[in-house]
């Protein structure tokens, strides 16, 4: 039941996430938003698979979705875990959920509200360990502190409040806690976009370092397209619950196939006032996942839909090495990429 | 007169400090800009180095116990009567003359239109009431003039939407009617802060086009504050970069991203992430921001700047001299190989 391609470390399929919208005084489903609507994608070990769209577009909910924090609707979600077994997370009960949780962990947004203020460092860092039962006492503070240097903190503030620390710093006591466990996938969800953009390069430095040392695979989640850029190996793109591109990041950049990916490409400001950019500005906003359009989501916003696109939802389909995007005139289309813009 | 004639607003070493308990927070400490007709200034800095407060400074709306100090002159080209500046600085904040600017004169576009707006009137009242209070009493003309307004800024049904209520509007909307409210006075200078820090890219580029577009045609000058270099990049003439309350480096456009000075615009650029940039390591900025009170004397960069000499930036406050035509620079050691370079001439 449980099978997975050796070269994997984590291999998501079908997934879909509903959420039932209940209406009157039976709380009758009228219906439903498709937060995630049949998305697949694999990761590697030792890779980042960047994850982009604009709000609302699911990628929040994926995440926490294959840590089982959201429940699925359906799908699969097959994981290697440290001992090298492949298990289907969605399959799992209570106590090996817990178990395989070592082995998987999530870095939130925004280090203000995801840090207790009224707990310690010690015990914020220490709290997984604790709760996993996995080592105490003397043991334990000893692993906390070696955490704190890990992630670039000084392990004499063990005592401190998160109310003492920096924004940065909060991240980075955040990064800590969840590489308490010694997991091997992180999820990182938006883990940069709160930070200055000084901070921002420190904290991105720190995980593409910690990723080298230790053999990590992050799933980067983020709204920033040069984040993504920069620290991905592997970006999907997401719209209105689905999956519409993937590739490399070399490749996505660089020749996307995807009208909407081409369209995020040309929005994203440069910095350089000497390049200043034939914009493709789509008309409109992110449809409604409760309310989607008939067809390929897309096609009200898509400067090259035709009558097809209004009837038939396109499917996802190879248009190179390693290279998908569900567009039916995917390959056809001649595109600009970051470099030509 | 020629250049001379083209600023329409000043601000000479404007201070904005909060006296608190702790101490005093010099949140703006010695702003020096020129906003010229018809051209986009661009403030851009990190959290926390006061571009708020110095667009809240020109509107007289800094929250309490902020105090603001200096000269602000408003050009107001014979609106009142003469040909003076009015100092915006010593006018009484609630006075008459100050909300007559206030929306007429100077507009502002704010980060949250959610915020902004009220959420129990209708969009059309809040534009009306603007209009009411600055351009005519006539009611009837007034709404023709909202909805005239609404559907410069590109929002479909402008009529439907005068009825609606801000929570009804997506964001990109939201934002619109916000821009619509601001220009419905016609205003000689709009202040946009963070506008489309809160939008989607895709929806943030629409936002952008429509705000450069609507500077084109009515020749408005704009004040740009962001912390974003992209949007900088694509939206203004001149550049200001703050930190911890002052100007560090105030230029042109396209010096300040090809041939920058100052070592804090440097590294600023160095360490985003750029879509058009080959894979490196990013360049960070050791340390954060540090807190705006009791600060030691000295260049404010001088505890996280590569090039800082101990008893040379950290001696004395450091002055913002025009290390080029145009070009102004808070650094010691920009203006000392400066002076190098001129004597072996």
């Amino acid at each position: 039941m449980t099978d997975m391609s050796a070269q994997l470390v984590l291999d998501v399929q079908a997934m879909k996430k509903y959420f039932p919208i209940k209406k009157g005084f039976l709380q009758k489903t009228v219906g439903y938003v498709k937060a995630v609507d049949d998305v697949q994608f694999h990761i590697r070990p030792g890779e980042t698979f960047g994850l982009v769209g604009e709000s609302g577009c699911g990628k929040t909910t994926l995440g926490r979705c294959i840590l089982r924090a959201i429940e699925p609707s359906s799908g699969s979600v097959l994981f290697r875990d440290r001992e090298g077994r492949v298990r289907d997370v969605m399959q799992l009960e209570a106590g090996d959920l817990r178990a395989i949780r070592r082995d998987m962990q999530l870095i939130f947004q925004d280090p203000y509200s995801s840090l207790n203020p009224r707990m310690t460092v010690l015990n914020i860092i220490a709290e997984p360990l604790v709760c996993n039962g996995m080592l105490h006492g003397a043991e334990l503070k000893e692993r906390v502190a070696h955490l704190m240097e890990l992630v670039g903190l000084n392990s004499r503030h063990l005592e401190r409040y998160p109310h003492a620390f920096s924004g940065g710093q909060r991240q980075r006591i955040g990064i800590a806690r969840a590489l308490a466990t010694e997991p091997k996938f992180i999820v990182c969800d938006e883990a940069v976009s709160a930070l200055d953009v000084s901070v921002q390069a420190q904290i991105i430095n720190l995980l593409q370092d910690l990723q080298e040392k230790l053999g990590l695979s992050y799933l980067f989640i983020s709204h920033d397209l040069g984040v993504i850029q920069h620290i991905s190996n592997r970006v999907g793109v997401m719209y209105v619950g689905k999956m519409v591109e993937t590739a490399t990041t070399q490749t996505l950049f660089a020749s996307p196939q995807h009208p909407y990916t081409e369209a995020l490409l040309s929005a994203k400001p440069v910095p350089d006032p000497r390049r200043k950019s034939n914009r493709i500005i789509l008309s409109g906003e992110v449809a409604n996942p409760a309310n989607p359009p008939s067809g390929c989501y897309f096609h009200p916003r898509c400067p090259y839909a035709k009558d097809k696109c209004k009837t038939e939802a396109p499917g996802m389909r190879q248009v190179g090495d390693g290279h998908f995007a569900a567009c039916h005139f995917a390959g056809e289309l001649k595109l600009k990429g970051a470099s030509g813009l | 007169m020629g250049r001379q004639e083209e600023v329409i607003l000043e601000m000479k070493d404007v201070k904005v400090h909060f006296h608190l308990d702790e101490g005093v927070l010099k949140a703006v400490d010695g702003v020096d800009l020129r906003i010229k007709r018809g051209k986009t200034l661009g403030i851009v800095g990190e959290s926390g180095c006061g571009k708020s407060v110095t667009s809240q400074a020109l509107l007289r709306i800094v929250p309490k116990p902020g105090e603001v100090q200096g000269k602000i002159l408003l050009y107001r080209g014979g609106k009142d009567g003469t040909d003076e500046p009015v100092d915006l600085v010593k006018l009484d904040p609630r006075g008459k003359q100050i909300r007559d600017i206030r929306g007429g004169e100077i507009a502002m576009i704010f980060q949250e239109p959610m915020k902004a707006f009220s959420p129990i009137h209708t969009i059309g009242n809040q534009i009306i009431e603007a209009i009411l209070l600055h351009t005519t009493d006539d009611k009837e003309e007034a709404y023709r003039l909202g909805v005239n307004i609404l559907q410069k800024v590109g929002m479909s049904n402008p009529e439907q939407r005068m009825g609606e209520y801000p929570h009804q509007l997506s964001g990109g909307m939201r934002q619109r009617a916000m821009i619509a409210m601001a220009l419905s006075c016609n205003p000689s200078i709009l202040i946009a802060d963070e506008p489309t820090t809160a939008l989607d890219v895709t929806v943030q580029a629409q936002v952008l086009q429509l705000i450069n577009d609507l500077k084109e045609k009515s020749d408005t000058a704009v004040i740009f504050i962001t912390h974003d270099l992209g949007v900088i990049a694509e939206m203004s003439d001149d550049v200001a970069v703050m930190y911890l309350g002052k100007v560090v480096e105030y230029t042109d456009v396209d010096t300040l991203f090809h041939a920058p000075k100052h070592p804090y615009t440097k590294a600023l650029l160095n360490s985003i992430p750029s879509v058009s940039m080959e894979k490196k390591r990013l360049e960070s900025i050791e340390g954060t921001v540090p807190f705006p009170m009791n600060l030691p004397q000295g260049c404010g960069f001088y505890s996280r700047c590569k090039h800082a000499v101990d008893g040379v930036c950290n001696a004395a406050d450091v002055p913002l001299v025009e290390v080029a035509a145009g070009h102004h620079v808070r650094c010691l050691m920009v203006e000392s190989e400066r002076t190098e370079q001129e004597v072996e001439a």
